[in-house]
């Protein structure tokens, strides 16, 4: 049955589109959450009121062109480098926040170096990592996040941890460092990880507008074209594949964010 | 200001400290290490900025970061250093961003050794990192001449929104001798129109180096070349020496050159019209000089502390019209003047014909060095 509305009814609106996202359409696949990180991140600054101070780095991989998107000052990085040209921006710009957006082979892999360093020094930057465990870009080949047993196109028969090691957990790896102030891994599998997934983007920037050092993101993320599985079936393997290998929460909050609530 | 005696790396760095450089970020490596101790000590004491990076490779990428942010910043390093470099020298040049390098040239290929070589002209002058791109290149002889091509290097680099390279040598960066510093300038509040720093008040700016479409990345080649070509007809720079009535021109840069000179005026005292031409760009090369000299050479002698990298260069220039002799000594070995000075009597006893290639003869001569 269908209501009619009288036509006096005034509308409030409630949700709308950030003003940092810029509207045009994305080169994503159809089901990848690279988006929907891509809003979480431009409602954080946007909340904050951080347009103007924000410099972004994008990374090499399918975010490469991340800077496309976001109406804020931004730089493209070599592959793995994000963090190590962040520090070079951010210690001549204390004041603004720079922030990384880096997948997993970029981040865990070519970039390993720089992450840990950046991390180790305390550099107060923030980074988002899309952990989709594949490299995307080049059409799904092994990641150092790839799960034991998961095809990809250079592991044909699934990863076999005899001959291609193990998945790297990062974030537990980083929370070990004395230099991070917040380090999360979180979901956007379903609606309710997404909003854990934004309280954790937004620590982590108030970590940095707080000017408490290295904060870090971990999102598990999805990657429909290059798993071979359809938009709905990419979200249930993020959770019956991905979480028991890359558990989520918080895994480092410095006492000054504890009980903050966001 | 008075001369004082400076060690050549700690020269260049507080050279770079007066023209204003407000960040450096770099890596340990011989012979260039003490110029990254001396930042790590003057950079804070000044407020400005100094990390040790973790490897050449995010030393390179903290100096791209920083440069977007349109600062006068900096690296230095040493052959293995440099091309671990490489990659950020690409995307820097790509980004059109200034910054630059201090490369104090050690023996190798591979881990080599600390001694004072020649080897990274090619490595430098020709590229180094893919794609197209050129690199301003200025090679000091004296650590005088390190400080003032170290300042010349930051003004050239921002007014061609491009990488310059200040290529040494281990014995530029070891020895003392007596030099005068700048005054220090002071740091420039503005920054570039093109400068990454936060989009407030006016439009987001973006920095890459990546243009999908061909015909995007064409036009970024040609706005490179084209810079690369004013920077040719405007900034070639060498030094003369006795070649009003030279017969003999010896060529040779940096160190080697500063060896010849000895070689040269010995060989002057004994009669022969000797002279010697240092190129101080490496990239924009003097072809034009050598060019001239053509005219009255009854030979080239290029000596350089390599095979002969160089020496391609001054081939290219010479075209035949003259010809040219190689004397080099590699793998850090340094020439006295005496060797070059029996290769310029060489010469005088018995001109060399047009005909073999330099290099070949100079290989086989060789054989008879201990």
């Amino acid at each position: 049955m269908v209501t009619a509305i009288a036509p006096e009814t005034t509308y409030q609106k409630v949700y709308e589109r950030p003003r940092i996202l810029i509207e045009v359409h994305t080169h994503y696949c159809p089901g990848c959450t690279h988006g929907v990180a891509h809003r979480l991140i431009a409602e954080v600054l946007e909340e904050m009121g951080l347009r103007e101070r924000t410099i972004g780095v994008a990374s090499v991989g399918c975010s490469v062109f991340a800077y496309n998107y976001f109406d804020v000052d931004f730089v493209e990085a070599p592959h793995g480098r994000a963090p190590a040209m962040a520090t070079g921006i951010k210690r001549m710009l204390p004041d603004r926040i720079v922030f990384t957006y880096q997948g997993d082979g970029d981040l865990a892999s070519i970039g390993m170096g720089e992450i840990i360093h950046t991390a180790a020094r305390g550099e107060n930057i923030t980074v988002i990592f899309i952990n989709n465990a594949n490299y995307g870009m080049t059409g799904g080949q092994m990641a150092p996040t790839t799960i034991p047993g998961q095809r990809t196109t250079t592991t044909p028969n699934g990863r076999d941890v005899r001959r291609s090691g193990f998945p790297i957990r990062m974030a537990e790896m980083l929370a070990t460092l004395e230099g991070p102030s917040y380090v999360a891994r979180r979901s956007l599998h379903d609606p309710k990880n997404i909003r854990l997934a934004k309280k954790a983007i937004r620590m982590a920037f108030e970590a940095q507008a707080r000017g408490l050092g290295f904060s870090f993101v971990e999102l598990l993320s999805t990657c429909p074209t290059n798993w071979g599985l359809s938009p709905i079936e990419a979200m249930q393997w993020v959770e019956e594949m991905m979480l028991p290998i890359f558990p989520l929460g918080e895994f480092k909050v410095a006492p000054e964010l504890k009980g903050l609530r966001v | 200001m008075a001369r004082e005696l400076l060690k050549g790396n700690e020269a260049m760095a507080e050279a770079a400290i007066r023209a204003g450089v407000e960040a450096y970020f770099g890596y340990p490596i011989t012979p260039q290490t003490e110029l990254l101790e001396y930042m790590a000590r003057r950079m804070p004491e000044l407020g400005r900025v100094f990390v040790q990076a973790e490897s050449e490779i995010a030393a390179i990428n903290m100096v791209y970061g920083a440069a977007c942010t349109g600062a006068r910043v900096m690296t230095s390093s040493s052959g293995p250093g440099i091309s671990l470099m490489m990659e950020g020298l690409s995307y820097i040049a790509g980004t059109e961003v200034p910054c630059v390098i201090i490369d104090v040239m050690r023996g190798g290929p591979g881990l080599g050794n600390i001694a004072p070589s020649q080897g990274d002209y090619n490595q430098i002058v020709r590229g180094g990192g893919h794609g197209d791109y050129r690199v301003i290149t200025l090679a000091p002889a004296t650590v005088q001449e390190a400080i003032d091509l170290t300042v010349l290097a930051f003004d050239l680099a921002e007014k061609y929104r491009t990488i310059a390279v200040v290529l040494t040598d281990g014995s530029i960066g070891q020895m003392m001798e007596p030099a005068e510093l700048p005054p220090m300038r002071e740091i420039p509040r503005t920054r570039p129109e093109w400068a990454v720093t936060g989009a407030q008040g006016r439009p987001r700016r973006v920095l890459t180096s990546i243009y999908l479409d061909p015909y995007e990345e064409e036009k970024t080649n040609r706005r490179l070349l084209e810079r690369w070509r004013q920077i040719q007809a405007n900034e070639v720079r060498y030094r003369e020496y006795y070649l009003d009535d030279a017969e003999i021109i010896v060529v040779g840069f940096g160190i080697a050159g500063r060896v010849a000179l000895s070689a040269v005026r010995a060989a002057r005292a004994e009669g022969i019209r000797a002279g010697l031409l240092r190129p101080i760009t490496l990239s924009p090369f003097p072809y034009g000089v050598i060019e001239a000299l053509c005219r009255q050479a009854q030979a080239f002698l290029v000596v350089e502390m390599n095979a002969g990298q160089m020496l391609d260069d001054v081939m290219l220039a010479v075209a035949r019209r003259a010809p040219v002799v190689f004397y080099g000594r590699m793998g850090g070995v340094v020439p006295f003047p005496d060797e070059i000075l029996e290769e310029i009597r060489r010469i005088a006893r018995q001109p060399p014909s047009l005909e073999g290639d330099p290099r070949e003869a100079w290989f086989q001569r060789l054989s008879l060095v201990r």
